[in-house]
């Protein structure tokens, strides 16, 4: 016990700074003061990995650790998407997974986000479209925002996780206020938003 | 393996390590792998392709290892009702693989187990994707097919179905649990989630451009895969990375060793119950990201190796700077060692936990860093060490306990290993060029590129086309070995021990889906 104890002395605090959000990766913009309302400042993520190479997943895996802390600014992965806030998304869409993410969305309580990551989650990247492969997460579900790298390093995931949820805000964002949620969203939603 | 004990002729297969390839009947086929078998050889990758436009109706390739080296079986179906004979009788391992190279080429092996692998009803279940004259159709939604699972029947046995959507920050795929109570009866895996075509996409590509794509079949492992595929490139092309570029790619790949080991010991010891763990080495795996980033611009090192050499050199500053990490990280995990194995809680977890006996592991044909947690000891760096491993010796790293402990307790060592090994690269370095111009490459020519990955051997079997393009790419991770090894490991466990022996392996799903 001891010995755990000196390091995590040693070690010290390593968090750095929360980047600022990266309104450029914002792809559609409609329900951040909802989410605020509804949310205050605290956000959950679900992952859903459509058919990645894995490389996005380390990325989004390093956005725990102390550096970026991300638990440390309010933010945090859960284990069902019945539990979040935000999807983030990482592709190409699999073919065998898209029914597998369209449920997860499904299952996802309203008011929800998605953020696609990755070249892949974007556009397909270099996976494409093919037999196997239905390119971006936004051929399958609705995007609000889209971070590209390959993969996004952590500080551009936390750019692009920021804007989705700060991005038109009010300077100050009221943390009690919990006025009810419109019912419906997303009338415009579809396969084709850009 | 001498195979003219069986009347077998061999011609020589251009690769990095000994290979040699032959054709064979499906008699031969099948003595053939009884020989390896009794040989102590493994099954490393079975394929197949369409080659009617050549004639020949559709190979089945069957690559095998000993101690000799590789040795490629080459069998042709003439046509699509030909059979070829079951080889998971002799390599279980080959079960998955037969029933991947139907889905996807519809070559019939004359298997018991006829059930689809590969495809998940995404197209036509006749119509196979590596087939030349094979054109998608935009009628072809994603559908669902009705796998036919193993169940068990039984008072109080009940069934647990986990994924696609997996509840951490992993791969998707799907794991079918016969239990009663908490006990684990039996496991069954499904893959083929993330499958997304890759060996169709490598066949757009230019035989210098496919690198890219080699670099992301698994990101995990994109050093390994790059080297493999630029070693085949260079072994079509007869020609070899100049000895500062193979130096270089060693050290990448010891680096994603290391940082891959980093992050794996900080998840299996959370998912023992120690969240300490995983801070102290995911911020030894960030530091060892962002000097990556710094020395070859990118953290994952992905497109750094390219065919011909490397894409960016290593200056003296970055290198001053790895040899101060190598120092402060052997240091920090020292401590952080101590700490694993002082824990009672920890050990408790991992101590006989997901074991696999070196007799299981040896009939299984478990590979890599897992076989030698089961005291299999293969490493292509000691077994067929190349430039420049062959001037500094890698020291073996086993263990014989086969468990959750044994899993961790190599990648510890490993990792003060290949720690010793980047100093040592970084010391002896070679001055000169970094990259090679590429000849031209004669077309219908095939090699194999292989390389020791942190997870296990990764293989690609890569044949030119005209011009300078592929005309088939098989990339093979050692995942298609050690699933099926995992649904041996956890019978008898808890299911809350599941994720801890799961990630003790940490698989791909990427790579074996492709």
């Amino acid at each position: 016990m001891l010995h755990i104890l000196h390091q995590i002395a040693k070690t010290g605090i390593k968090s750095e700074t929360a980047p600022t959000a990266d309104e450029d990766m914002v792809v559609v913009a409609r329900l951040q003061k909802t989410i605020l309302r509804t949310l205050g400042r605290a956000l959950t993520i679900r992952h859903i990995d459509a058919g990645s190479c894995n490389g996005c997943e380390l990325e989004i895996q390093a956005l725990t650790n102390p550096y970026y802390n991300l638990e440390g600014i309010g933010i945090r992965f859960v284990a069902s998407p019945r539990h979040a806030d935000m999807l983030l998304v990482t592709g190409p869409v699999s073919k065998h997974m898209a029914i597998a993410l369209q449920r997860t969305y499904d299952a996802t309580p309203e008011p929800k986000l998605v953020v696609a990551v990755g070249d892949c989650g974007c556009t397909g990247g270099i996976f494409g479209q093919s037999y196997a492969s239905l390119g971006g997460v936004a051929s399958v579900i609705p995007v609000d925002v889209a971070i590209p790298g390959c993969p996004p390093a952590p500080r551009a995931l936390l750019q692009g996780i920021l804007a989705a949820i700060s991005a038109y805000a009010p300077p100050v964002a009221p943390a009690v206020d919990r006025a009810p949620v419109e019912p419906t969203l997303r009338p415009s939603d579809g396969p084709d938003a850009p | 393996m001498n195979v003219s004990p069986l009347g077998l002729a061999a011609s020589s297969l251009p690769c990095t390590m000994p290979a040699q390839r032959c054709r064979v009947s499906s008699g031969q086929l099948l003595s053939a792998c009884r020989l390896a078998w009794e040989r102590g050889g493994a099954l490393v990758a079975l394929w197949a392709s369409d080659e009617r436009d050549l004639g020949r109706g559709f190979a089945v390739r069957v690559l095998l290892r000993d101690g000799d080296g590789l040795t490629l079986l080459e069998h042709t179906l003439p046509d699509e009702g030909a059979r070829y004979p079951d080889l998971s009788p002799i390599f279980p391992a080959a079960n998955r693989m037969q029933r991947s190279a139907f889905d996807l080429v519809g070559a019939v092996c004359d298997a018991e187990d006829q059930r689809p692998w590969t495809w998940q009803a995404a197209w036509p279940i006749d119509r196979f994707p590596l087939r030349r004259d094979f054109e998608v159709s935009p009628a072809w939604a994603p559908g669902q097919e009705d796998y036919p699972f193993v169940r068990v029947a039984g008072d109080g046995v009940h069934e647990i179905a986990v994924g696609p959507v997996h509840a951490g920050t992993i791969e998707p795929g799907h794991f079918r649990f016969q239990v009663v109570g908490e006990k684990v009866l039996r496991l069954e895996e499904r893959l083929g989630y993330a499958h997304k075509g890759i060996e169709k996409r490598f066949e757009s590509l230019s035989l210098v451009d496919g690198y890219r794509l080699a670099g992301r079949i698994s990101g995990d492992s994109t050093v390994a895969y790059a080297c493999a595929y630029a070693q085949a490139v260079e072994s079509i092309a007869a020609c070899a990375a100049p000895p500062r570029a193979a130096w270089l790619r060693a050290l990448c790949l010891e680096r994603e060793r290391i940082a891959s080991h980093l992050g794996d010991l900080g998840y299996v010891g959370n998912d023992g119950g120690f969240a300490f763990g995983l801070s102290q080495f995911s911020r030894l795996r960030e530091d060892v990201l962002r000097l990556n980033d710094r020395a070859f611009g990118h953290r994952l090192l992905m497109d750094v190796v390219v065919p011909g050499g490397i894409a960016r050199d290593l200056c003296a500053e970055d290198a001053a700077l790895m040899r101060e990490q190598c120092a402060s990280l052997e240091r920090e995990i020292a401590v952080l060692r101590d700490i694993y194995d002082e824990h009672a809680g920890l050990q408790d977890r991992f101590r006989g936990c997901g074991q696999v006996t070196r007799e299981l592991a040896m009939k299984l044909g478990l590979t890599g860093l897992a076989a030698r947690a089961s005291g299999l000891p293969d490493d292509l760096r000691c077994d067929f060490a190349r430039t420049p491993y062959d001037a500094l010796g890698v020291r073996r790293v086993t263990h014989t306990d086969g468990d959750v402990a044994a899993r961790v307790s190599v990648r510890f060592d490993e990792t003060f290993e290949s720690l010793r090994l980047v100093r040592a690269m970084l010391a002896a370095m070679p001055d000169g060029d970094i990259a090679t111009e590429l000849p031209q490459t004669p077309a219908s020519r095939l090699a194999i590129g292989c390389a020791e990955g942190w997870r296990g051997p990764i293989f690609i079997a890569l044949e030119s086309g005209h011009d300078g393009s592929i005309r088939r790419c098989h990339p093979h991770d050692p995942s298609w070995q050690n699933w099926p090894v995992i649904e041996h490991a956890v019978i008898g466990n808890i299911v809350p021990d599941f994720p801890l022996i799961n990630k003790s392996f940490n698989l791909s799903y990427s790579g074996h889906d492709l």
